[in-house]
């Protein structure tokens, strides 16, 4: 009982920091507090900030929760925005749906849920696999996802969509033109909505964690053999973590998607998948709370780095290095816990 | 038929430049268990030095390669040195992570000393095409000499491993590192000793890579990189000759899938096959299956 005190405290703090992250912002975007405002290139990076943070959180339930190291996640990222982006601007234009809200929120259901299709797809032959070989087969769905994304053409004709392969004459205006991307998108995406998103991932992802079955997912993780033995579906469970990430990612897409007027299937890159699961491991694999900071951290450090210039990346590259060498090499790890006595505690605890 | 002639020795020729790289992919995954992301990036600096050395100091071609050899071979020392040799008991997601922070650092370092702008890299190669069956078969000198340095390769390491002292304390270190070390094999010493090869033969591929492929830019290694990974992958990971193997057949299929299906989709095809035989072989072709024991 007071375990289970303990754990939902925790999650409290969890949505807790985000409800005031997202206060502060807004009182810093309104400008009531004089010397405490937003400046206008951070206010741009709220959305992505929201994306990223979703993304990363759902690569946790994959990565951390469930143990499979997956390099594909910006592929799952891409089918949400482009259905997203196409769902959103069929309303709009086509249907002629007026309240931007609403054809927001069907394009991110709609994300979601084919980005989930997409996920049992990949899912199947994917988690027969094991370690590095699992990590490359999700990489090379992430290209393949990207390869055919580039071929796509959808048009508008009137409330009509079209689809083609490989073939841009199709009647009607152009949606999405092959490797030119999905064009004239309006910009739906607000921070708000993108706010509920993080709310709604947290939701489902921590719910999930401490539910029947994610306690089945992590004793695959722990053990595999040993989960079979005692009666827990593995394949079952281990589907049910990567199709709900593979949903929550696809969420994120569209409503990065939605965000931008131009969207290309280049954006989805390897280096995209990668950058998220960098959140991922900095904030601490299979600790949700980290993920979110290191998200929001992270996003927000290029720009801060602005001042750097053409350094920037640089820099970015080996603060990396250098967290990674701190957090995982013993020799440096005593020392920073002979300067913090607290958290050397902390970890000899764990041992 | 000569057209699909032409197309299968492209194939090769663009394998062998795959299977070059995969082989310091899958040596150093053998020895070191980790996935070294930044391999890709050695290549192209590879690939710049030996730009830098016949443009800016007028070196001949094959000078300026055994330079990027030696600039590369003490680049994969001084990365293994200080980015991954302090994490050697950490957990491999780590390592990884490190990798891609090197790679960053690489790309970056590449960008700021050379700018953006693609480079035309001037072929190392000067010698005529090869014209066969009454000319309608063009082979370029750059294919003959990217198979033979890749025949080359192969013969020189399957040697070098399988007869030579510091070649069998590499595969007993890849085999079981506590082990070797009890028999009085110096493991850190071996670990830099095949980053060193790897990151030569990085060196290599890169200028042969550029030399068929002219523009070279930072991100000129990341792609190949990944496919050559996958082709360490295909082949079984760990495995020299399954790299060998795993590289040709790649770039193989990646050329007649470009030539007979599809140009935007050649990439894609690539995967799926890989997909495919994973899922039909889970260890690569030529893998070890290891069995699991509870």
């Amino acid at each position: 009982m007071k375990k289970a005190n303990k754990k939902l405290s925790a999650n409290l703090i969890t949505y807790g920091i985000v409800i005031v992250a997202f206060i502060l912002c807004q009182i810093a975007i309104a400008g009531i507090i004089p010397g405490f405002k937003m400046t206008r290139s951070l206010k741009g990076q709220l959305i992505p900030i929201c994306v990223y943070v979703v993304m990363a959180v759902s690569l946790n339930l994959t990565v951390g929760i469930s143990g499979e190291l997956s390099l594909g996640h910006a592929g799952f990222m891409s089918v949400g925005a482009f259905s997203g982006v196409i769902m959103g601007m069929w309303l709009n234009k086509g249907m002629g749906v007026e309240n931007e809200l609403l054809c927001l929120l069907a394009a991110i259901v709609v994300g979601g849920i084919c980005a989930g299709i997409a996920g049992v797809i990949i899912g199947i032959p994917v988690l027969r696999l094991r370690g590095d070989y699992l990590a490359i087969v999700t990489l090379a769905f992430g290209e393949i996802i990207r390869n055919v994304l580039n071929c796509l053409y959808f048009s508008l004709d009137g409330s009509k969509l079209h689809v083609s392969f490989n073939n841009p004459s199709i009647p009607g205006k152009l949606l999405v033109n092959g490797p030119a991307g999905a064009t004239g998108v309006n910009k739906m995406a607000t921070f708000e909505v993108g706010f509920v998103l993080v709310l709604f991932t947290l939701f489902v992802v921590l719910n999930l964690i401490n539910s029947r079955s994610g306690r089945a997912i992590m004793a695959i993780r722990d053990s595999r053999i040993a989960a079979e033995s005692v009666g827990i579906n593995v394949t079952k469970y281990k589907m049910m973590a990567f199709v709900t990430s593979a949903f929550l990612a696809g969420m994120a897409g569209a409503l990065y998607g939605l965000n931008f007027s131009t969207v290309t299937a280049a954006k989805f890159k390897f280096d995209t998948s990668i950058l998220v699961l960098v959140f991922v491991v900095l904030g601490g694999i299979g600790n949700i709370r980290g993920s979110i900071i290191a998200a929001a951290l992270l996003t927000v450090l290029p720009e801060m780095l602005r001042a750097f210039s053409d350094y920037r990346m640089l820099i970015y590259a080996i603060v990396l290095i250098l967290v990674m060498l701190a957090t995982n090499n013993p020799t440096l790890k005593n020392a920073i816990g002979r300067i913090i006595p607290h958290k050397a505690k902390k970890e000899s605890d764990k041992a | 038929m000569t057209l699909f002639l032409s197309y299968l020795i492209n194939g090769i020729s663009l394998g062998s430049v795959y299977a070059i790289i995969a082989l310091g992919y899958t040596m150093v995954y053998g020895i070191a268990k980790m996935l070294n992301f930044a391999h890709g990036d050695v290549i192209m600096i590879g690939a710049y030095v030996s730009f830098c050395a016949t443009q800016y100091l007028g070196l001949p071609p094959l000078v300026s390669v055994i330079f990027a050899m030696a600039a590369c071979t003490a680049l994969g020392i001084v990365i293994e040195g200080l980015a991954y040799k302090p994490l050697r008991q950490a957990p491999s997601l780590a390592v990884l992570i490190t990798a891609i922070g090197v790679s960053y650092f690489l790309q970056n370092t590449a960008l700021l000393i050379w700018g953006a702008n693609p480079k035309s890299f001037k072929s190392v190669v000067d010698f005529g095409a090869l014209s066969l069956m009454n000319g309608q078969l063009l082979i370029s000198s750059e294919t003959i000499v990217t198979i033979l340095a890749n025949i080359v390769i192969m013969i020189a390491l399957t040697t070098f491993t399988g007869k030579t002292k510091v070649g069998k304390a590499m595969r007993a270190v890849s085999e079981d590192k506590g082990a070797a070390e009890l028999m009085g094999i110096n493991v850190n010493a071996t670990i830099s000793m095949t980053f060193a090869i790897g990151s030569a033969l990085a060196a290599i591929a890169g200028v042969l890579l550029c030399s068929a492929y002219p523009t070279l830019q930072p991100t000129t290694g990341s792609m190949p990189g990944i496919k050559a990974f996958t082709a360490a992958v295909f082949g079984g990971i760990g495995s020299i000759p399954g790299a060998m193997v795993g590289g040709i057949l790649l770039g193989v299929i990646e050329i007649l899938g470009k030539a007979y299906v599809s140009t935007e989709l050649g990439d894609a095809f690539v995967f799926a096959v890989l997909i495919v035989v994973l899922l039909v072989k889970p260890s690569g072709l030529l893998g070890k299956t290891v069995r699991e024991k509870v």
